[in-house]
């Protein structure tokens, strides 16, 4: 059955996950100032039936601060992600318009290519000053290559495609071929680019959090979550270290199922 | 002839790309709102005179424009020297020469190691689907491929060093000792841990490639005459399937030596291993510039010639492309 329907799982996987993610960005509403309460009668508290997931070093609930966190990642994710996309997608139309200009684009994803994800993250980081905008800034500069190479060989397969041949010899311009027969095509292609992205996104969001060149530290991002928790670690409070990452682990599950149903479908 | 003009394109494309990050490293360095002066100078700056401080910029070259400033730097580029490193104040290359020597022992074992245990895992799932084998290893290298790195070495330090205490919880040897009383064992014991969880990263990926081009062999007009014959999948998997997935895992283990660098950036801050992806940190943050402009180019050389050797490995393996002409 479940080879059978691969569009009735990518339908449930998608009500699943987007269930999930209207949960978390209502959670943020309904919690208000939770994450950032400090009981100080609480400190260090182990999970228990009081504090669900246990507490910080001030006294902050952390299932509330991990939820928070995983509020943000999904936040900073999706813009990353859809810049990354917008990138790609205009790059590739640029390298389909001459030969030159397409040696120049991938001269360009070469270049990007070869210097390690991470240290070019934190070159851009760097060179914006940090924060949350410097992220997703980074985040996006750095994840268009692999998608702007999978539009830029469809795109060039169907400059072929004899319907975009025809309506060039009807003397139909380059643009009106672009817009109108080409990125129809290639919406389905962005989608699901969009969509590896994101967990893509949201892990390297992590690291350079954790780094210390991402988010702020005020924030309860789940990267200031565990680098807080690597301080407490020799002193066996475990919680810390566990279940922010535990959180983001799942979420990142959810989207990579989502993506991989979603293109056995289409 | 035939061989060297392939292999020249290909070292010119290298410097090429090479000059390419060295420029955009460069201008992303000069965009960045963090003052030169004020980074050297640290917690001094109240001390220091606004002459004074001039005096700095125009000794290094700071009044000059953008564009002379980088060929200065590129000059002394070619010539090998890398500028001043004010945090460790040594200079560039020396200290990525020494915490290269240290990362490497923790890359190249868990390269080693991914590799290995990643394209056998790989092989073993493709050769047995939809056994209960391919299962557990499918679910396995899917988890691992959605983990963040650091949340796994923050669960082996807990588990490991805190709980159980088999391992140390950091550096590269016992703390206060000097580099050259640690002993082999001592060194390779601190090692463990890193290794273990860089390679269990790595080994995702490739047992994912691995298993579908073993089943997209196991598929193919080969496999059912090899069935017909009277092979068994075993047999199958051995004399065809190895030689089919062994081409894209060479090219994977070696297209992926910037995720792995990437994730040695991590581990090493996790379990505070004094290695090179340290030392990137600690540029970042405390605004070294020269140190993570060699950096930067240091791992493009890195990951550019491993990407060149996975190329050039094509040929070897499958010498229908060499004739193809690359």
């Amino acid at each position: 059955m479940s080879q059978a329907q691969p569009r009735l799982r990518a339908a449930l996987s998608l009500a699943v996950t987007a269930l999930l993610v209207i949960g978390l960005v209502a959670s943020q509403w309904l919690l208000g100032d939770a994450p950032r309460q400090m009981q100080f009668d609480a400190r260090l508290a182990p999970p228990g039936v009081d504090h669900w997931l246990g507490t910080d070093a001030l006294g902050r609930e952390l299932w509330a601060r991990t939820l928070a966190g995983l509020a943000l990642s999904f936040w900073v994710g999706c813009l990353a992600a859809l810049l990354s996309t917008l990138i790609a997608l205009s790059l590739a139309a640029i390298a389909t318009l001459s030969a030159r200009l397409d040696a120049l684009v991938s001269l360009l994803i070469d270049t990007l290519l070869s210097v390690p994800h991470l240290i070019l993250l934190m070159l851009i980081a760097f060179a914006l000053g940090g924060g949350t905008q410097a992220v997703i800034i980074a985040v996006a500069v750095t994840h268009w290559p692999s998608l702007a190479r999978v539009l830029r060989a469809e795109l060039w397969q169907l400059r072929q495609a004899p319907y975009v041949r025809i309506s060039r010899a009807l003397g139909k311009s380059r643009w009106f071929v672009l817009h109108g027969h080409l990125l129809p095509h290639l919406i389905p292609h962005c989608l699901v680019g969009a969509l590896l992205l994101f967990p893509h996104a949201i892990l390297h969001e992590a690291a350079l959090t954790f780094l210390g060149f991402g988010l702020s530290p005020s924030q309860p991002a789940i990267g200031v979550l565990l680098a807080d928790a690597m301080r407490y670690l020799s002193g066996g409070y475990w919680w810390l270290g566990v279940f922010p990452g535990l959180g983001m682990l799942l979420m990142v599950l959810g989207f990579e199922r989502l993506s991989s149903h979603l293109r056995r479908a289409l | 002839m035939r061989l060297i003009a392939p292999i020249a394109k290909r070292v010119a494309r290298l410097a090429l790309v090479l000059t390419c990050v060295a420029l955009v490293s460069y201008g992303l360095m000069m965009a960045s709102p963090i003052d030169p002066v004020d980074a050297y100078l640290g917690p001094q700056m109240a001390q220091v005179s606004p002459e004074q401080r001039a005096l700095i910029a125009q000794r290094w070259g700071f009044d000059e424009p953008p564009a002379v400033q980088f060929g200065h730097w590129l000059r002394q580029l070619v010539g090998g020297d890398l500028g001043w490193s004010h945090v460790y104040n040594q200079p560039v290359s020396e200290v990525i020469a020494q915490r290269f020597q240290r990362s490497i022992a923790l890359l190249g074992s868990a390269w080693m190691l991914s590799t290995l245990v990643g394209f056998s895992l790989g092989v073993l799932a493709g050769a047995k689907e939809g056994s209960k084998l391919d299962n557990i290893i499918s679910t396995y290298a899917f988890i691992t491929a959605s983990t963040p790195a650091f949340w796994l070495a923050i669960l082996a330090v807990l588990l490991f060093s805190v709980t159980l205490g088999w391992t140390p919880t950091c550096c590269a040897g016992p703390a206060g000792a000097l580099n050259q009383e640690v002993s082999v064992a001592t060194r390779l014991h601190h090692l463990l841990l890193p290794v273990t969880t860089l390679a269990l990263l790595g080994i995702a990926n490739i047992t994912l490639h691995t298993r579908t081009r073993m089943l997209e062999l196991m598929r193919s007009d080969v496999a059912t005459h090899a069935f017909a014959q009277g092979a068994s999948r075993i047999d199958v998997a051995w004399r065809h399937g190895l030689r089919h997935a062994s081409l894209p895992a060479i090219t994977l283990a070696f297209a992926s030596l910037g995720e792995l660098f990437g994730g040695s950036i991590l581990i090493e801050q996790v379990f505070a291993y004094p290695g090179l992806g340290q030392a990137t940190v600690a540029a970042g943050l405390r605004s070294d510039v020269p140190l993570l402009l060699g950096i930067a180019l240091f791992t493009a050389l890195f990951v550019s010639v491993g990407n060149m050797i996975a190329d050039s490995l094509y040929g070897v393996i499958d010498p229908r492309i060499k004739a193809g002409g690359l």
